[in-house]
């Protein structure tokens, strides 16, 4: 007994040593199960308090990245909504017949290719018209768009996806147009004042012209097709200087809540303007 | 200061600096990975009670251990080393001189070489059983080499460093205290 007592007291650190590390080693193994008990959850609280405090303390370091994170996740979130997908509109209405060339010998001049409105201004001086549907789906420069009142504008730019169209409220549209009483042509313009009422200029004075008369397009248009609706007349202003009436044309369509409209192609467009376009050479 | 506060506070630092600065390094590759801590341990006084010396490392293991969530992990290779300080300390330097006139292990106490050997010798051992556990539970024989040696040259640079940034002045114990 006295021979125990003393190894023990011999090797006092030696057997503390081997007692700490068994100690250390069983805790490891038992980590797992451990987590219940009372030592490891108070454990647990104290560094979990601490690393809150510290946590809290490094938020505010990662504010910037948190934020683009999470704009970058709103993004991803906001364009998986089911209202971001449209299918691409490859529809093509037919108006006439879907021979270029029909066995009566009439050819096929308009093809009319419906589109939404994505994007509008009307309060500005330059406005356009944002439609979801673009050079993949058959939109060209310079076609004609018309909506379900009146004739809209003209396309100016496309993309594969969209295009851009120059509404009619825009301070360099110009169409050509026609009284539909006598046939009287004129321009169409916008004189950036109402969004509501347009402008023909030079009518003859020796049209027929009353308030509430129609306004279509006319037949030199390369674009348009004759005889769709602009409008009716409100207003005729005439100065005795000239010989052409001023008309305020009140428009038939609504620029405030376009939501379809159909783009109108020429088949014959390119043809048309590049005859239109040549100079004479034996003149 | 006396030297029972300064051990607390650096106890404390120590273990604020590995668990809160070191653990947060983001890997530089999976064996280098930076450990200090342990030098709190080869900075006790040369004349510590061995078994509290044991207890006190324990304890200081166990810490970071509840910190990283692995109790025991890092317990053991402390109670080790601080098993094996006095063996080492004891081979090293003179008994009878620095013992008696310096406080604690540091390169003005017991000399560049000798220290360096110390401070090497230990770190390794360290290392050596702490990856030595962390390899049986998973990972293989190449894991287990290059993760000492990555770790052991980290930790040394990152001793050399700590020596070069804190000089402990080699204080003279007070004579005939």
């Amino acid at each position: 007994m006295k021979n125990i007592f003393l190894f023990i007291r011999r090797y006092f650190t030696f057997l503390s040593f081997l007692l700490l590390q068994v100690l250390a080693i069983i805790m490891l193994s038992n980590a797992s199960k451990s987590h219940e008990t009372f030592f490891a959850s108070a454990a647990n609280e104290l560094t979990g308090g601490v690393n809150k405090q510290y946590s809290g303390f490094r938020e505010y370091f990662a504010l910037k990245e948190t934020n683009r994170l999470l704009t970058l996740e709103n993004a991803r979130l906001r364009n998986n909504l089911a209202t971001n997908f449209q299918q691409a509109n490859t529809g093509r209405q037919i108006v006439m017949d879907s021979l270029l060339k029909d066995t009566l010998g009439r050819y096929r001049k308009y093809i009319y290719l419906p589109a939404r409105v994505v994007g509008n201004s009307y309060s500005l001086q330059t406005n356009f018209i944002t439609l979801e549907r673009g050079s993949n789906e058959g939109v060209k420069k310079g076609m004609a768009v018309t909506g379900p009142e009146g004739i809209v504008g003209v396309v100016v730019e496309t993309s594969p996806g969209y295009s851009k169209v120059m509404s009619l409220i825009h301070r360099n549209s110009k169409v050509s147009a026609m009284l539909k009483k006598d046939n009287n042509t004129g321009t169409l313009e916008w004189d950036g004042i109402d969004p509501t009422f347009l402008t023909m200029k030079n009518v003859t004075k020796g049209a027929k012209v009353a308030k509430g008369d129609t306004v279509l397009t006319s037949n030199y248009s390369a674009n348009f097709p004759s005889k769709m609706v602009i409008g009716t007349i409100a207003d005729i202003s005439s100065e005795s200087a000239s010989n052409f009436y001023t008309l305020k044309i009140k428009s038939a369509t609504n620029f405030f809540s376009i939501q379809y409209v159909y783009l109108i192609e020429n088949v014959r467009y390119a043809e048309q303007v590049q005859l239109e376009n040549n100079t004479p050479k034996n003149q | 200061m006396s030297s029972l506060l300064k051990n607390i506070i650096r106890f404390i630092l120590f273990m604020l600096f590995q668990v809160y600065i070191l653990n947060q390094v983001p890997p530089l590759h999976r064996f280098i990975v930076p450990y200090v801590y342990f030098l709190y341990i080869l900075w006790l006084p040369f004349r510590i009670n061995r078994f509290w010396l044991l207890v006190i490392s324990f304890f200081f293991g166990l810490v970071i251990d509840y910190f990283t969530g692995t109790p025991g992990l890092h317990a053991a290779p402390c109670v080790l080393i601080a098993y094996l300080r006095p063996f080492l300390l004891n081979l090293l330097i003179p008994q009878e001189t620095t013992e008696q006139s310096y406080v604690e292990p540091s390169r003005i106490s017991m000399g560049w070489a000798p220290y360096a050997l110390y401070v090497g010798v230990l770190s390794f051992i360290h290392h050596f059983y702490l990856v030595l556990i962390e390899w049986l539970q998973f990972g293989d024989f190449v894991y287990f080499l290059g993760k000492v040696g990555g770790t052991t040259a980290i930790s040394l640079l990152l001793i050399l460093l700590a020596e070069m940034l804190f000089k402990r002045d080699g204080r003279y114990r007070a004579t005939t205290a």
